[in-house]
């Protein structure tokens, strides 16, 4: 067996490399289904201080809960006109925003279901590997049987994990790397 | 038209990943570090299983790339200043299956130590032929090759007297979301490595010299670069589908 290459932090000087050219914030085409959403958020360090220089990487699936992946094997149709991989850099205020869409429900282990959900990858420098959280979505039904944010058990912290809506049409996330409001991160 | 949710859950359930041995990754909080302890949760990760969402990720996209992309010498008017080298090797995972058709994108300093990057402050000089980005696909083997030109140390201002090995930043995907690994490839007998925080944040030294490349009389190509080979692995399937 082979060992793995560890993982070693972003570091500051990612931008063009990484970001710039390659920039993936909005994620729908005008022939994309489903319901248009603007994820956004600031990114806070421990002491509630912006981090202005974060990669966030998201991974959705599509309206219908679908995945860009030869591993779904889910029957349903696939949108072709949607990938479900988003990433951006965070300003200097620590705020980060995608266009995207709201996924559909994704099936779960056994027979369970899982509510609708974004995938989060958090890199920046002063991390030396990156840190893992979801997005979910206030009043989705299915939150409250969802086999991930179950594992949470306090209540408090798993409102970390759930985005509110705006009236505009967004949802706002924001990712507390510390503090008193730290985010819920996964081990994967 | 789509079926009832219920007939669709029972698909989900595909095998994930194995777990992160013990020492092969950095842990956190990391003080030696001076950013990391105020940029890492204090509270303990929660475990999850591999669900769909986990072992499916971004796999596409990687079309656009092109050739060209993988020469970091070649991107300007003139060749950049600096010693020429070819950095290649083999993705494959913990099964040392290959990773084909994944990308993997480079970031570098230039020859003197300073990054392109708005930010670098470092006072070397820029070099108006080095950009120090690339990208490249691995092949169906999984090997991919840059050709570019070997970085220099930088200071930082983590600690009194701080500078970082030489290192190219790597990022790449591999075939799920928890594959994704951004790492960095350090060069054999630098003298700055037993004093950098960030190589020595791996707990497992064998895992650390899994992040120096070596040096490849056989990649070499005489009267014009020096050859480097770094294999990279990434986590590898359990062999059955995770109990919930
Ligand atoms: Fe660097």
């Amino acid at each position: 067996m082979a060992g793995l290459t560890p993982s070693q932090t972003v570091g500051p000087f990612f931008h063009y490399a990484l970001t710039d050219d390659h920039t993936v914030s909005e994620l729908a085409s005008p022939q994309t289904r489903g319901q248009r959403i603007t994820l956004r958020g600031r990114v806070l360090d421990g002491e509630g201080r912006a981090v202005p220089d974060a990669m966030i990487e998201i991974w959705q699936a599509d309206a219908e809960g679908r995945y860009d992946h030869p591993d779904d094997h889910q029957d349903r149709p696939r949108d072709p006109t949607f990938h479900g991989f988003g990433r951006c850099a965070s300003d200097e205020r620590g705020c980060y925003t995608f266009r995207t869409i709201k996924p559909g429900p994704v099936a779960g282990p056994g027979n369970t279901l899982q509510a609708p959900h974004i995938l989060v990858n958090l890199f920046a420098r002063g991390l030396l590997k990156q840190l893992v959280t979801r997005v979910y979505f206030a009043h989705e039904p299915l939150n409250d049987s969802d086999p991930v944010l179950g594992l949470v058990e306090d209540d408090g912290r798993r409102a970390t994990l759930i985005a509110n809506a705006e009236g505009d049409g967004s949802y706002v996330f924001d990712i507390h790397l510390g503090g008193a409001s730290e985010t819920v991160f996964f081990e994967t | 038209m789509a079926k009832p949710h219920e007939l669709w859950s029972a698909m989900s359930d595909v095998p994930g990943y194995r777990p992160i041995p013990e020492g092969a990754m950095p842990t956190h909080p990391f003080p030696d570090y001076r950013s990391n302890p105020v940029r890492v949760p204090r509270r303990p990760l929660v475990p999850i299983p591999h669900t769909l969402s986990e072992v499916t990720g971004p796999v596409y996209g990687h079309e656009a790339v092109r050739t060209a992309e993988a020469d970091l010498t070649t991107q300007h008017a003139g060749a950049p200043l600096g010693e020429r080298i070819i950095v290649w090797g083999r993705v494959i995972d913990e099964d040392e299956r290959a990773v084909p058709n994944t990308l993997l994108e480079i970031w570098q300093a230039n020859a003197a130590g300073r990054y392109i990057h708005q930010l670098d402050q470092h006072p070397a000089p820029l070099d108006p032929n080095f950009t120090g980005a690339g990208r490249a696909v691995s092949d169906s083997q999984g090997n991919y090759r840059f050709v570019t030109i070997r970085p220099g140390a930088y200071p930082w201002k983590n600690h009194d007297n701080a500078w970082r090995p030489a290192h190219i930043h790597i990022s790449l995907f591999g075939p799920s979301f928890v594959t994704r690994l951004v790492t960095q490839m350090y060069f054999p007998g630098d003298p700055l490595l037993p004093l950098d925080p960030i190589y020595n944040s791996v707990p497992d030294p064998r895992a650390r010299e899994r992040l120096v490349a070596s040096f490849d009389l056989e990649a070499t190509v005489p009267e014009w670069a020096l050859g480097y080979r770094f294999d990279i692995v990434l986590r590898g399937r359990r062999a059955t589908p995770m109990e919930a």
